[in-house]
C-alpha cells in the first residue's frame, strides 16, 4: 500500500485532476443554454434546439442534497470493491444555475450524517487502486464537514 | 372503438431461480397461451419476442428462437428490447400487425434466466456505455436509485420505513395463493424491518429480486375473435412513451438529470406520462379503473406509481395504502398477484405477465386473489434508458 503510486482519473475527460480546485466539465450549448454532464460535444438534445456549438464548461461545485442513499453489499464488477468490502454512499446533488441533478458518491460522511437540503460540495478521492495506479473520482461532501 | 384487440389466450412458466434455458420457459407459456386460446402453434401467423441481453444470441433474436422451438412455421416475427419494458414493446409489435390488418392472430412471448444477485452490465473494458460506467464510477446498482427515490419520498411527503414495509407486507398477502409466484410466504412489518439494509432505506425483503420465468399472450383481431369466444378479454390501450425534455428526474443508468437551464420542464413528468398516454389512447381515466399491477422494484416505488398512474395526488400514496384502499377488497387493488415482490423480476415476461393477470381477474379466474367486480385495469412499468409502459386491459 504505497501512498506513492500515481494518480489517475477513473475516467478520462469528466473532470479537473486539481484537488485544490476539483471542477466537472461539461459543455453548454450556446444556442439555448442547456447544460450537459457529461458533455454533449455534437449536438443538443433540446428538442427545439439544433444547434451543434456546445463549448466546455466548468460545473458548479456546490449544491444542494437532493436524495441520498448507501449500498451495504458488494456490488458486481466493473465496480472494484476493496476486501474486505466497505460500504458506501450515493447523493443526488442539485446545481442550481445548471438546473440538473449529479450523482456521486460521499466523501467522508455517511447516510446518518446526511439530510435533503444540506449544502454539499465537490471534493476528489481514491475510487480504487491496483498495483500500478490510484484511481481517483469526483465525489461529494457535505460543506459543514 | 375499433382500437381493441383481443387477449385469447394467456399462458406463464412459473417465476423462481430454475436455471435452465429460457427457451423452455418461453415455450411452456406459449403453449399454454395456445392451449387457453383453444388454437394450434400453426394457426399463428406472427410471433412478437421479447428479448433479454442475458442469454447470447437466441436471448436477442427471441421471436425466431421461439418460432424454433415450437416448430418452424413459416410465422412472421419481430423481436423487440426495451429494458423492463421489453414485454409492453412486444405487445405492441404484435398489437399494430393486428390494428393494421396485417395478421389476424398473433403471439407475443418473452422469457428469461437470470444469474444469482444484483443485476450488472454486460462485461469488457466499456467506457462508451452509461451502463457499465454508472457501476464502474459510483457503484450505482439499481437498489441504489431505487434507494433515492425512497429517502426522496420519506423527505418530500414524511414518508416512513413503516408504510413502505406495508407495502411489501400487503403485496405478500396477495400472492400468498398465485400459482406463478416464486415467494408464497407471508411477512409481518417486524419481519420486513429486520431483514437486512441493502440501500438505505431500503431493506432485503423491499427489493425485488432476479427471477426466471416466462409469459406469454394470443392477441387476435376482433373479427378472429369472434369465431372463438364470446367474451373476449381485450387491449385498449398499449403506451410505451418516452421521457419529454428535460427529464429532470434522475434515471438509471445516467449520470445526472437533463438540464432545465435551457427550456421549460415538461407539464407531465416522465412517469405520470407513462400511464397517461393509455388513458388517453382508451379513453378512460384512473376512476375508471378496477384494479392495476405496478412495477414495484421496491417497496417505495410502489407508492410513487399510484400517484404516477393518478390513483391519488403526489403525497397521498402512504394514506391510500394505509386505509386499505389497495388491498384487495378495497377501492383500487394494486398488485392483486403479489407483484414484483412474489415474483421477482424476468425481464422481458414482466410486463406480459402483468397483461396475463390482469386477463385472469377480468376473466373471474384469479382463484385465492380475485377482485370482484374486475372489468378494466391497467399495468405502469418502466425500463431504463428511457423506456415507459403501461397496458389497459378491459372486458
Amino acid at each position: 500500500m504505497s501512498p506513492q503510486k500515481p494518480k489517475k482519473p477513473a475516467v478520462e475527460g469528466w473532470f479537473d485532476m486539481d484537488e485544490q480546485k476539483p471542477r466537472l466539465v461539461g459543455s453548454r450549448c450556446a444556442e439555448c443554454g442547456t447544460v450537459y454532464f457529461p458533455a454533449e460535444k455534437v449536438f443538443c438534445r433540446n428538442p427545439r434546439c439544433a444547434s451543434s456549438d456546445l463549448p466546455e464548461v466548468r460545473l458548479s461545485t456546490r449544491g444542494r442534497l437532493w436524495s441520498f442513499t448507501n449500498n451495504c453489499y458488494p456490488p458486481p464488477p466493473p465496480y472494484v470493491s476493496p476486501d474486505p468490502f466497505e460500504p458506501y454512499t450515493v447523493a443526488a446533488v442539485e446545481l442550481e444555475a445548471e438546473k440538473m441533478v449529479v450523482l456521486g458518491q460521499v466523501a467522508g460522511a455517511g447516510v446518518e450524517d446526511l439530510e435533503a437540503g444540506m449544502e454539499m460540495e465537490l471534493t476528489l478521492d481514491t475510487l480504487f487502486e491496483d498495483d500500478e495506479n490510484e484511481y481517483v473520482m469526483w465525489k461529494w461532501r457535505p460543506v459543514a464537514a | 372503438m375499433g382500437k381493441d384487440v383481443a387477449i385469447l389466450g394467456v399462458g406463464m412458466h412459473p417465476w423462481g431461480k430454475w436455471g435452465r434455458n429460457f427457451v423452455e420457459y418461453g415455450v411452456k407459456a406459449a403453449r399454454d397461451a395456445l392451449d387457453d386460446a383453444g388454437l394450434q402453434w400453426t394457426d399463428i401467423q406472427f410471433v412478437a419476442g421479447g428479448a433479454t441481453i442475458r442469454n447470447g444470441y437466441p436471448g436477442q433474436v427471441p421471436a425466431a428462437t421461439f418460432a424454433q422451438a415450437l416448430g418452424w412455421s413459416g410465422a412472421q416475427v419481430a423481436s423487440s428490447y426495451g429494458a423492463c419494458a421489453t414485454g409492453a414493446q412486444a405487445i405492441n409489435t404484435a398489437r399494430t400487425q393486428i390494428l393494421a390488418g396485417l395478421c389476424d392472430v398473433a403471439l407475443v412471448v418473452g422469457a428469461d434466466t437470470t444469474p444469482k444477485g444484483f443485476f450488472a452490465p454486460q462485461g469488457g473494458e466499456r467506457f462508451d456505455d452509461p451502463d457499465w460506467l454508472r457501476f464502474r464510477l459510483l457503484g450505482a446498482t439499481n437498489p441504489i436509485y431505487f434507494g433515492l427515490y425512497a429517502r426522496r419520498r420519506m423527505e418530500a411527503y414524511g414518508a416512513t420505513e413503516q408504510d413502505f414495509a406495508r407495502a411489501r407486507v400487503k403485496n405478500g398477502r396477495h400472492g400468498l395463493a398465485n400459482p406463478n409466484a416464486r415467494y408464497k410466504k407471508a411477512f409481518s412489518v417486524e419481519d420486513v424491518l429486520a431483514s437486512p439494509m441493502v440501500s438505505d432505506p431500503l431493506r432485503l425483503l423491499e427489493i425485488c429480486a432476479t427471477s426466471d420465468g416466462g409469459a406469454a399472450l394470443v392477441l387476435a383481431s376482433e373479427e378472429f375473435a369472434r369465431k372463438h369466444t364470446t367474451r373476449p378479454v381485450k387491449i385498449a390501450a398499449v403506451s410505451t412513451v418516452t421521457p419529454e425534455f428535460p427529464q429532470t428526474v434522475i434515471e438509471m443508468p445516467n449520470f445526472s438529470t437533463d438540464s432545465a437551464a435551457g427550456s421549460q420542464v415538461p407539464d407531465t413528468p416522465f412517469k405520470d406520462s407513462i400511464a397517461k398516454r393509455a388513458y388517453e389512447q382508451a379513453g378512460l381515466g384512473p376512476e375508471d379503473m378496477d384494479l392495476a399491477e405496478v412495477y414495484d422494484l421496491s417497496s417505495a416505488l410502489e407508492l410513487d406509481w399510484y400517484e404516477n398512474i393518478g390513483l391519488c395526488k403526489p403525497g397521498e400514496a402512504e394514506r391510500l395504502l394505509n386505509d386499505g384502499d389497495t388491498t384487495i377488497g378495497g377501492r383500487i387493488p394494486v398488485n392483486p398477484s403479489g407483484g414484483l415482490s412474489c415474483f421477482g423480476e424476468a425481464i422481458p415476461a414482466q410486463a406480459i405477465a402483468q397483461v396475463c393477470e390482469l386477463t385472469w381477474q377480468i376473466r373471474g379466474q384469479a382463484e385465492g386473489r380475485q377482485v370482484e367486480g374486475a372489468r378494466v385495469g391497467v399495468t405502469a412499468n418502466q425500463g431504463l434508458f428511457g423506456h415507459g409502459s403501461s397496458v389497459i386491459v378491459r372486458s
